[in-house]
């Protein structure tokens, strides 16, 4: 439910976590058309939510996991956020400069803001965030960001400014980090130590009422939050892990909203029953699947190769399959609809024939009437990996091993237990195709992902991909705040990883909340729904829990 | 008999350091580790910041020193600071899930007792007959239908469509706000299915040792002796047969000490009680090294407790059991 805090890209093996990742297309499948005066924005009433994973803790600068980023995301705010349309604007900050070489940030801080305790909220709080983030004894994951600052200074009780050594377009994004409160804060040498970290006070627009570890955390509307009291008085999140049990909940008026799967979307909510109760939302997730390849194998060593597989590969087939319909082919790293994403690049549609003539010119030919093409007396033989538990990832892959026979490749099929997976075959290269998803952030910088120097061990180009020009253009990206010049640079991006294949782009899945009917004021966006939470509201009389308040 | 509980704990001592020397070596041998979950494939994690968080938790020294440093800790009883991200203390965390587990695992425990005794003796002495055939059809059914299943079934059935008991969770949302009757009665409606289902799946074991117990021993010749001096046939049954037969159930009772802590994974998760199979499920998909070895060392402990209780009151119970006493 939370809003992007910030780029993150986490493998979405494990954004599974997220009962509604915070991004998307449009398309809302109901109208909820609020005219009438019954209709009226009110007061009151509490949402249900469930979610899979109970919370780690409440301050998201030691928390990696998405439950605990969204219960924070209730309480704190950050100096920036992304608006509906994946764009930053301020939060805690009401403006920035950023100086024309690019290299310091002033941030002009909103005036009047209070922090849950009633202390009021200065540049002193972003100072302190500031010094924990890049504090050697804060155990945090997100510290890089803000070891970039050159220097840091408050002038004034309502300005902060960040200066940097170089421009880095990304740092802006980072300053989503929530701000802490210096004053309950200071004692704590270690933040996740902190008392705060298990009961939270921020800025935010929900104060922090309880968490029931395993059960349940419970937060109420902030009357004095700086953008208006949220019209909806309470939040629970309740911890269900099993998502079938989550449906029934949802199914039995126990839950509000719930992401559902695709096979529920298309198979179990079609009831006329479950549409009288409930508005169905679909929109793009913010994330892809891709089938890639170690570069260095003697196989995938060839573009021409990767692209006979391209060919190959039927992604309709994917996608109907596995996500029920629910989902687009994807071309490339971006979320169709955002700003940096290209339309305009080279696709591979569904063309065995095309893809047997591409490997024929690669020099793989059939040779004995096996089926199986060969080059240089090897057999075009591989193994793909996936993780163990991810069915949709199992599908797909048999999906294309159904495909790639089609053409003469034999692929087998191994699933791995996740930690192994990672430790064993991903970080140690041992792998020779695999079958993953990344999460899309709306920063468009995926240096970590694309550039040749990040092929270490622990670090994220683990197919081995390296082009020069795509080096350039990841470091001109990164190095300017001038969106048009971004633009332009990832865009050429596109076009390079389109032609080379490093990965069969395979589909960015659908997002497909589902939330009760009494809720007015969703809107969804490019950036899903959540965006504006404060504003949803129960009409008076469709009030559903009204005796919670003391 | 006092000398042989002596011995018999001092024993376990040693038994007890070696389980947890060979889980200490075991979860620390698992791939993947409490460092991988917040940053493998997290871009903005440093090579820097693993190696400070690798000195954060201690797992920057040898294995067998950190083994000394928790055995010197276990030694007092303390269990050590969680790898969560909360630093909460791992004896607060089990403490916090003990009521619910065992009080959920006692309730079914007395519910598999009280239905699969009456049930093993019925079908002994009434052997091969239609209560004996649909009784055994029934338990074995209970044992082989996936726990999880069955419970989606019966949620679909009373929660959705009747909408008589609550799906799932422990108590609802109001249950602070109800009176104290409310409250008895929102805990119970929520025990329903899972105590029934526990109940339901462990059936067979106790009714089938039961009726073993119950026909070996009818057979005896002590049976017959009673049957000939003229009693009552329940009178043989309730008196000389069935207490010799329940002889081998403190035996069980006794294995189950262990069990009464121990949550199972699967029906903490389907009904989302949080309790400790959940605890230590997290525990081990995080790779939370302390929070393991406590919940696993509390494990071990009962076990060898249950051991020697069962051991201890089988001698007590039956005179025949040689426990090393001399004369």
């Amino acid at each position: 439910m939370s809003r992007p805090l910030r780029p993150r890209a986490v493998l979405s093996a494990l954004s599974v976590l997220v009962l509604l990742s915070a991004c998307g297309g449009s398309g809302k499948e109901a109208p909820g058309k609020g005219t009438a005066a019954s209709d009226a924005p009110a007061h009151g009433d509490a949402i249900i939510e469930g979610s899979i994973g109970d919370i780690s803790g409440f301050l998201s600068a030691v928390t990696t996991d998405a439950s605990s980023h969204e219960a924070a995301g209730y309480v704190f705010n950050g100096l920036v956020r992304y608006d509906k349309d994946l764009r930053l604007e301020g939060e805690l900050a009401e403006s920035w400069d950023i100086s024309p070489d690019g290299k310091k940030i002033t941030f002009r801080l909103r005036k009047g803001v209070t922090w849950h305790d009633g202390a009021p909220f200065t540049s002193d709080d972003v100072m302190f965030t500031y010094r924990r983030m890049i504090d050697p004894k804060t155990p945090t994951a997100y510290g890089e960001d803000f070891k970039q600052v050159k220097r840091a200074s408050a002038p004034d009780p309502h300005t902060f400014v960040a200066e940097y050594a170089r421009p880095f377009a990304p740092a802006l994004a980072s300053w989503g980090m929530h701000i802490l409160p210096k004053h309950l804060l200071e004692k704590h040498p270690d933040i996740s130590r902190s008392p705060l970290n298990k009961k939270p006070v921020g800025t935010g627009p929900f104060r922090f009422v309880e968490w029931k570890t395993g059960e349940k955390t419970v937060f109420d509307a902030n009357p004095a939050y700086f953008e208006g009291k949220p019209y909806i008085s309470r939040v629970v999140t309740r911890v269900i892990p099993d998502l079938a049990t989550m449906f029934l909940e949802l199914k039995s008026g126990g839950l509000d909203l719930m992401n559902l799967t695709p096979l529920q979307y298309t198979r179990q909510t079609e009831t006329a029953e479950f549409r009288k109760s409930f508005n169905r939302f679909r929109y793009l997730s913010s994330g892809y699947t891709y089938l890639g390849f170690r570069l260095s194998h003697p196989f995938f060593k060839d573009s021409k190769v990767r692209q006979a597989i391209a060919h190959a590969v039927n992604k309709k087939e994917v996608i109907e399959g596995v996500f029920f319909g629910l989902g687009q082919e994807a071309t490339g790293p971006y979320k169709p609809g955002t700003w940096p994403y290209n339309p305009n690049v080279k696709r591979y549609p569904h063309d065995p024939s095309k893809a047997k003539e591409l490997l024929a010119e690669a020099g793989w030919k059939e040779k004995d009437g096996d089926g199986v093409l060969k080059k240089d007396g090897r057999r075009f033989e591989f193994t793909v990996l996936t993780n163990a538990g991810n069915e949709n990832r199992a599908k797909t892959a048999a999906i294309i091993q159904q495909n790639l026979s089609a053409v003469g490749i034999k692929m087998e099929i191994r699933t791995v237990e996740w930690a192994a997976f990672i430790n064993e075959f991903v970080k140690k290269r041992k792998f020779d195709a695999l079958i993953l998803g990344w999460n899309i952030t709306p920063d468009p910088d995926q240096y970590d992902v694309w550039h040749s120097s990040k092929t270490g061990p622990d670090e994220l180009n683990h197919i081995g991909y390296a082009n020069a020009e795509v080096d350039r253009l990841l470091e001109e990206g990164r190095r300017t705040f001038d969106t048009g010049k971004r633009k332009k640079a990832y865009f050429r991006i596109q076009e390079i990883l389109a032609e080379e294949q490093p990965i069969v782009f395979l589909c960015y899945p659908d997002s497909l909340p589902a939330v009760h009917k009494r809720f007015r004021g969703i809107v969804p966006a490019p950036a899903g729904i959540s965006y504006n939470f404060i504003q949803w509201y129960v009409p008076k009389g469709e009030q559903k829990y009204t005796t919670f308040r003391q | 008999m006092y000398r042989y509980i002596v011995r018999r704990v001092l024993i376990s001592v040693p038994l007890l350091i070696g389980i947890s020397l060979i889980t200490f070596g075991v979860i620390n041998m698992a791939p993947g580790g409490p460092i991988g979950i917040s940053s493998d494939l997290n871009p903005k994690a440093t090579a820097e910041y693993r190696e400070r968080l690798k000195a954060y938790y201690g797992l920057d020294r040898p294995i067998y020193v950190r083994y000394g440093q928790w055995l010197g800790r276990m030694a007092v009883l303390d269990f050590g600071d969680s790898f969560s991200p909360d630093g909460r203390k791992v004896w607060d965390k089990i403490r916090e899930r003990i009521p619910v587990t065992l009080s959920i695992n006692l309730l079914s425990m007395a519910t598999i007792f009280l239905i699969a005794v009456p049930i093993g003796i019925y079908s002994a002495v009434r052997k091969g007959s239609l209560f004996d055939r649909i009784a055994t059809v029934t338990v074995f059914t209970g044992f082989a239908v996936p726990t999880f299943w069955l419970a989606l079934l019966l949620m679909i059935l009373f929660g959705v469509h009747l909408g008589w008991l609550p799906i799932s969770g422990l108590v609802s949302l109001e249950h602070d706000s109800l009176p104290l009757a409310g409250r008895v009665a929102d805990r119970a409606k929520h025990l329903v299915l899972p105590i029934f289902l526990a109940g339901f799946g462990g059936l067979a074991g106790i009714s089938r040792y039961m009726r073993s117990n119950m026909l070996e021993v009818i057979r005896q010749d002590y049976v017959a002796t009673a049957r000939a001096k003229g009693l009552p046939e329940r009178k043989v049954v309730f008196r000389h047969a069935m207490r010799n037969a329940l002889l081998p159930v403190i035996t069980i009772l006794g294995l189950s000490v262990p069990d009464l802590l121990g949550g199972s994974v699967i029906f903490e998760t389907i009904f989302a009680i949080p309790g400790m199979g959940q605890l230590f499920y997290q525990g081990v998909m995080s790779r939370d090294y302390p929070l393991i070895m406590g919940i696993l060392t509390i494990g071990a402990f009962l076990t060898l407790l249950g051991n020697i209780l069962a051991d201890v009151g089988y001698a007590l119970a039956d005179p025949r059991i040689n426990t090393g006493r001399t004369g």
